[in-house]
């Protein structure tokens, strides 16, 4: 092998990446938060609804899980502008991550619902709480405490995988930057596994953080590792 | 036909790539598991690897396989970099996964092993995985399914699969309408159909070992 | 000589201790009962024997040659001549009950299949389970479970068999049938070492007493002499509190 390693060169590109790696972060928390309203909505559709709604809901989860983010996000780059729609790669990005999160929070928010137990209701219906009462400090926490991995879970998930396909279309995200300057300067390796190094701290942080979050507000024993 | 070669290749390298994965994971449990001081290291690198892989995004892990494959030989296939790739990520999935299950064995039933002088690589394929595979193989088999879609990401080391195959009609003037809503739903057959099965696996694996043996017994007919 | 001996015997379990030098012997043939209040080592006892917890301090010897548990050749030897039957029975979930008594003597021991096929039969029928060959774990009762695991530790062909209070995780009408599964084997001859509440039980079969107390031996003898007349306080304390139950 005679290749040398400059590792110089990749560390001297940081602040060019940490740019990259801020809008990375951008896109992870908007589409986790906005893929957490519809699943909020998909959630109570497949729970509660019924006729066409319900339908509607289960086909929107069943089509989005089981096709690739990545053609989901060309079919909104390549396809809507044959319809003139034209969007920017960024907003491509966020509305293809959004609508794929939303498919998968559907699920998870679904077993929330499922997992409270009319036992449970039955005894805060007992000691005299009001229907409001009930939802404030029985369901609802009840719901927190138990979706509240899957969702750090998840949210990691669409900051990891989710983001980075946005690179693909030219989003300058952590990956995107490392591509953009490694055609420049032929670092391949080195650029790589600085952004390899970054990707690990920030998860590791954002992990960090929602364990203590949830340790803190649930009462949740999440796994930091 | 290009397409269903197309069609072939993502659900190969998936399979390679998975089951390939699996074995490795299965052997870097059994080495995050050994006791003793001298074993640290191992430990050590054991959960490193698991850690730092479910971290870095896929399409990071190609790019690195593909680059520091070619710069040490030349002559390798692509399809090959994209296993090695699918292989080292599913490595780390399936890792914790089977370490679930190996922890889901009642630490009773490895006593009763180890009083009777069962080695750990006895103890291991005596009575711990035939006792975890029910709980093991639906999670595994669920992460492979889930992770056809996510191999659509290899397209862009323009290995010759699915998801590149619908770049190339694309470009070959096609509607990107047409062409990515085929795409999408020939993503959708090979998806559904497996995740069903590995649902129905899953309700099969959840009764207990006599139950099992009995459903063996049990002639593939009934009046 | 002495069969089993047991010198000084420590051993501890994070930062408490467990066994504070626990003595005792065993002949061949003997059944000694350990007995004693909960707490007070007796299973631990049973458990560093078997190797399964690590002896602080303290010497087992066995037909005068000692083991030294910080070596593994020496736990494996241990493990071949001693072998214990424990309180939640522990039989494999996954194997029929055939296979659980087998498995040991053919894939540890790599004695012929067909040979240790017949003797676990014989072993079967002697514990009343000869129509359960092909049960599993769970599809028998707790009682039948508990013999089955009884079967497959003599399987081992032991010098010495362990019984770690077989009869605790019991319903009441199945201790019987396990406890009279023990009376043959004292009645056959084996050596055990029994650890059990079932004062009545240990007074009728143990030829030998001994009692600990957080994690010593108080006082050991025949068992006329710990339960008729204890020698020392505590002994007498713990006697009179189980007499009038």
């Amino acid at each position: 092998m005679n290749y040398t390693f400059q590792f110089g060169v990749a560390f001297a590109e940081l602040p060019e990446l940490l740019k990259g790696a801020i809008i990375t972060f951008e896109l992870g928390i908007l589409a986790f938060w906005g893929g957490a309203l519809i699943g909020l909505l998909g959630a109570a559709l497949k729970t509660y609804g019924t006729g066409p709604l319900r339908w509607l809901a289960g086909a929107y989860v069943v089509f989005f899980t089981n096709t690739p983010a990545l053609i989901q996000i060309y079919f909104l780059y390549f396809g809507l502008p044959e319809l003139g729609i034209r969007w920017s790669s960024f907003t491509c990005t966020l509305i293809g991550l959004t609508l794929n999160a939303g498919a998968y929070l559907t699920e998870i928010m679904r077993a929330g619902y499922i997992s409270v137990r009319s036992t449970e209701v039955e005894a805060a219906e007992t000691l005299g709480m009001s229907r409001w009462q009930q939802i404030r400090y029985v369901v609802v926490p009840h719901i927190a405490k138990t979706i509240y991995p899957a969702l750090a879970n998840f949210f990691i998930v669409i900051l990891v995988m989710g983001t980075s396909i946005g690179a693909i279309i030219g989003v300058d995200e952590l990956t995107g930057q490392a591509i953009n300057i490694s055609t420049e300067n032929y670092r391949w390796i080195e650029m790589f596994v600085v952004v390899a190094g970054i990707y690990v701290i920030l998860t590791f942080i954002a992990s960090l953080s929602l364990a203590l979050v949830g340790r803190w507000a649930f009462r949740v024993k999440a796994k930091v590792f | 036909m290009l397409l269903l070669e197309a069609m072939g290749t993502t659900l190969a390298m998936t399979a390679i790539g998975c089951v390939l994965g699996f074995l490795i994971a299965f052997v870097i449990v059994f080495l995050r598991q050994t006791p003793g001081l001298w074993a640290l290291p191992i430990r050590f690198l054991a959960i490193c690897y698991v850690e730092v892989f479910r971290r870095i995004p896929f399409l990071v892990v190609i790019y690195l396989v593909l680059f520091f494959i070619r710069s040490i030989v030349s002559e390798v296939s692509l399809f090959t970099i994209a296993v090695v790739a699918i292989c080292i990520y599913s490595t780390a999935y399936t890792a914790d996964i089977i370490r679930g299950g190996f922890e889901s064995v009642s630490r009773q039933q490895i006593e009763a092993a180890r009083a009777m002088n069962f080695s750990r690589w006895q103890t291991l394929m005596n009575v711990i995985v035939p006792q975890s595979w029910p709980v093991i193989l639906p999670p595994a088999v669920a992460f492979a399914i889930s992770f056809i879609k996510d191999t659509a990401l290899v397209s862009q080391v323009g290995v010759f699969e699915l998801t590149f195959r619908g770049k190339e009609l694309n470009n070959e003037g096609f509607s990107a309408l047409l062409v990515f809503g085929t795409i999408a739903f020939l993503y959708f057959l090979m998806s559904y159909p497996l995740s069903r099965w590995g649902r129905w696996l899953e309700q099969r694996l959840a009764s207990s070992p006599s139950q099992r043996s009995k459903q063996r017994l049990r002639p593939a007919y009934s009046p | 000589m002495h069969h089993l001996q047991v010198k000084d015997l420590s051993s501890a379990y994070g930062p408490l201790t467990v066994l504070k030098g626990v003595n005792f012997t065993l002949a061949k043939g003997e059944t000694a009962a350990l007995i004693g209040p909960s707490g007070s080592g007796k299973s631990t006892v049973l458990r560093v024997l078997m190797g399964l917890n690590k002896p602080t301090g303290g010497e087992v010897l066995i037909d005068g040659a000692a083991l030294d548990y910080s070596r593994p050749a020496s736990v494996r030897a241990a493990r071949e001549r001693m072998a214990i039957v424990f309180q939640q029975y522990n039989l494999f979930q996954n194997m029929s009950v055939l296979r659980n008594v087998t498995i040991a003597p053919v894939k540890i021991k790599g004695r012929p299949r067909k040979e240790v096929e017949a003797e676990a039969e014989r072993l079967l029928s002697k514990v009343g389970l000869a129509d359960k060959h092909h049960a599993y774990p769970d599809e028998l009762s707790g009682g039948q479970q508990q013999r089955v695991a009884i079967a497959r530790a003599l399987a081992l062909r032991p010098q010495i068999l362990l019984l770690d209070e077989v009869t605790s995780a019991l319903d009441p009408e199945l201790v019987n049938e396990v406890l009279d599964t023990i009376r043959g084997l004292a009645a056959d001859g084996m050596t055990m070492l029994i650890v059990s509440h079932e004062m009545a039980f240990v007074r009728e079969v143990a030829t030998k007493v001994v009692m600990m107390d957080e994690g010593l031996v108080v006082e050991q003898g025949p068992p006329e002499q710990i339960f008729g007349a204890p020698k020392t306080d505590r002994a007498r304390e713990f006697v009179g509190k189980i007499l009038r139950h």
